[in-house]
């Protein structure tokens, strides 16, 4: 059936979008985006109020690239990893090459001395654009249930 | 009329080093007894707190929760068109009276007895207060005039709003002083601010430790490399710091020159460089002209817990709550203008990034006071040094200094009487 193909189609393709994350491998995560792709992490109070500026904002996937080479040359930050945990992708729309979906996420931070956190939980309200059968992310906007951010954030979502 | 704030004072039995202000001892970030008398003799004491943008409560009824120290305060605007802040806290078994961090209202009613008060923090009506039928009820002795939460004195600075338990605190202006009461102004004066989000980011350490590090303009290139390679600031550009008389607050500024030749400084040092990082998208950093001057950044800090920051065009207000001896939350709020153009919004968003929780400049600032806190664990009697540009606490030309760490410690030895 084509909307569980749909489905099964973006739950794919994020399952190896947070496995890129969660595996340490940042250098192939700005390539799950199109060249103009939006990628924002706000919080639910700002999503909720039309509030445009959050945590992170970046209207190119050469922001998102430039984001990880910061992480990986300038910034400092303790050694830790993320294990996401993703829901069923909900399929709001869909059209020849573009889909609107939202996913559920749960997302544990690790730190190198073992202490594991609940770091982040929220949805991923997204668009896809479609590329015949390689979606990839014309915009992303990871809106944390949580307005609290513990420390820093410094990988991505 | 100011409700009297009366705590008994505890004594404190520790002693400062007789090395004045170029010494912090440890003790300082990890008391329990220190932490309480914070709160009574700075936070509750002569001292003006940020509260909230006058923006925030702009209507007849809009009201704001906040914090003064850790104590839980209400900012409301009754229908005079005055703003009022009393805390948050009922008078009657001293519940929180609201509930939502915002929201507009006619009066508030705790949720425990519906003990109920005006937008000015007056009492005005006792649940059950003549029993039923004639029994039970408060005694006729019972005044309500004399039992409200205490009230805050408000000033407002360019539609920054701050308020103080002090009856002796100095009006706001004056407390600022010129040199600071201006700096304000030349951030928010002549436009309207609009709150373009907000977030609030969870520090593990004691408040002082980032008040310290707001203040310290040597670790700034330091430990912060994105600005460095970028050239945001150098310690070697045209700048300085500010240091009021008090010491409490300060102001530390740079102004970048294009076709100033590159500093040797950093290459001779050794410290972490790589000229070779280059943005794959340089939008993020392509400024307008915002001011008259040539300030690319201005940090500003009012004592004890507020900063108001203008890094390039992104500018924004942070407020810092003490949640306890070794927590603190950092309440950022992201300003544009209402006069802002579509371009100049998107230039605001873009350079967001530079600071908050995953800030390319500000990230390390979440960790560092942690990385204190975890350090001194053992070592409660060692003292921090606090040496660099001498052992005053004044204005200078130089940002190799840590003249305004120091003023914050005058600043502070002063309101705590240690």
């Amino acid at each position: 059936m084509h909307v569980t193909d749909t489905t099964a189609l973006i739950n794919h393709v994020q399952n190896a979008y947070v496995r890129c994350i969660d595996s340490g491998n940042l250098e192939a995560w700005p390539d799950f985006f199109e060249d103009d792709c939006v990628y924002k992490i706000t919080t639910a109070d700002n999503f909720a109020q039309g509030l445009e500026a959050g945590v992170i904002f970046a209207n190119s996937k050469g922001m998102l690239r430039d984001r990880v080479a910061s992480l990986r040359e300038a910034n400092i930050y303790e050694r830790h990893v993320y294990r996401h945990f993703l829901g069923q992708a909900w399929i709001v729309s869909e059209s020849a090459d573009q889909v609107r979906s939202e996913t559920s996420f749960f997302v544990a931070r690790i730190m190198r001395d073992g202490t594991t956190d609940v770091y982040a939980t929220g949805r991923y309200i997204d668009s896809y654009r479609m590329n015949g059968r390689e979606p990839r992310l014309r915009e992303r906007i990871v809106v944390c249930d949580s307005s609290r951010f513990d420390t820093l954030l410094a990988l991505p979502l | 009329m100011l409700d009297q704030v009366s705590r008994t004072p505890r004594a404190i039995d520790r002693v400062w080093s007789n090395e004045g202000v170029t010494r912090v001892p440890f003790w300082i970030f990890q008391d329990k007894e220190i932490y309480a008398a914070e709160q009574q003799r700075i936070f509750q004491g002569p001292s003006w707190n940020f509260l909230c943008l006058a923006i925030e409560v702009k209507n007849t009824g809009d009201f704001v929760t906040t914090f003064v120290g850790d104590t839980p305060v209400i900012v409301s605007r009754d229908s005079d068109g005055e703003l009022y802040a009393f805390e948050n806290r009922c008078a009657h078994r001293g519940a929180l009276i609201a509930l939502e961090s915002r929201g507009n209202t006619k009066a508030f009613t705790c949720v425990y007895h519906a003990w109920s008060y005006d937008r000015q923090g007056n009492l005005k009506e006792v649940a059950f207060k003549e029993g039923i039928k004639g029994k039970g009820g408060m005694p006729p002795s019972f005044c309500m005039e004399q039992h409200n939460p205490r009230k805050l004195r408000l000033a407002e600075a360019f539609g920054i709003v701050f308020g103080s338990f002090s009856n002796e605190v100095p009006p706001l202006e004056e407390h600022l002083g010129e040199e600071i009461y201006s700096r304000i102004g030349r951030v928010m004066s002549g436009r309207t601010p609009v709150v373009l989000g907000r977030y609030t980011q969870a520090l593990p350490n004691n408040w002082k430790l980032y008040m310290e590090n707001v203040k310290d303009s040597y670790h700034a290139s330091i430990l912060h490399l994105f600005f460095t390679t970028f050239e945001l600031n150098r310690l070697s550009q045209t700048g300085g710091i500010i240091v009021d008389a008090t010491g409490g607050h300060h102001v530390s500024f740079s102004a970048i020159d294009p076709n100033a030749a590159k500093s040797e400084d950093y290459d001779s040092q050794d410290l972490r460089s790589d000229t070779e990082f280059k943005l794959a998208d340089p939008s993020l950093l392509q400024s307008f002209k915002e001011f008259p001057d040539n300030t690319t950044l201005q940090i500003l800090s009012v004592f004890p817990t507020f900063v108001l920051q203008q890094i390039q065009n992104a500018i924004a207000v942070r407020q810092i709550v003490p949640r306890g001896p070794d927590k603190t939350d950092l309440h950022w709020t992201l300003l544009g203008f209402a006069e802002d153009t579509p371009e100049q919004r998107l230039t605001r968003l873009k350079q967001a990034n530079l600071v908050g929780p995953a800030g390319y400049i500000s990230m390390e600032d979440g960790c560092v006071g942690g990385f204190v806190q975890r350090g001194i664990l053992g070592a409660p009697d060692e003292q921090a040094i606090i040496e660099m540009g001498g052992s005053e606490a004044e204005s200078s030309e130089s940002r190799v200094t840590e003249a305004s760490v120091r003023g914050f410690w005058k600043a502070y030895r002063a309101r705590m009487g240690i």
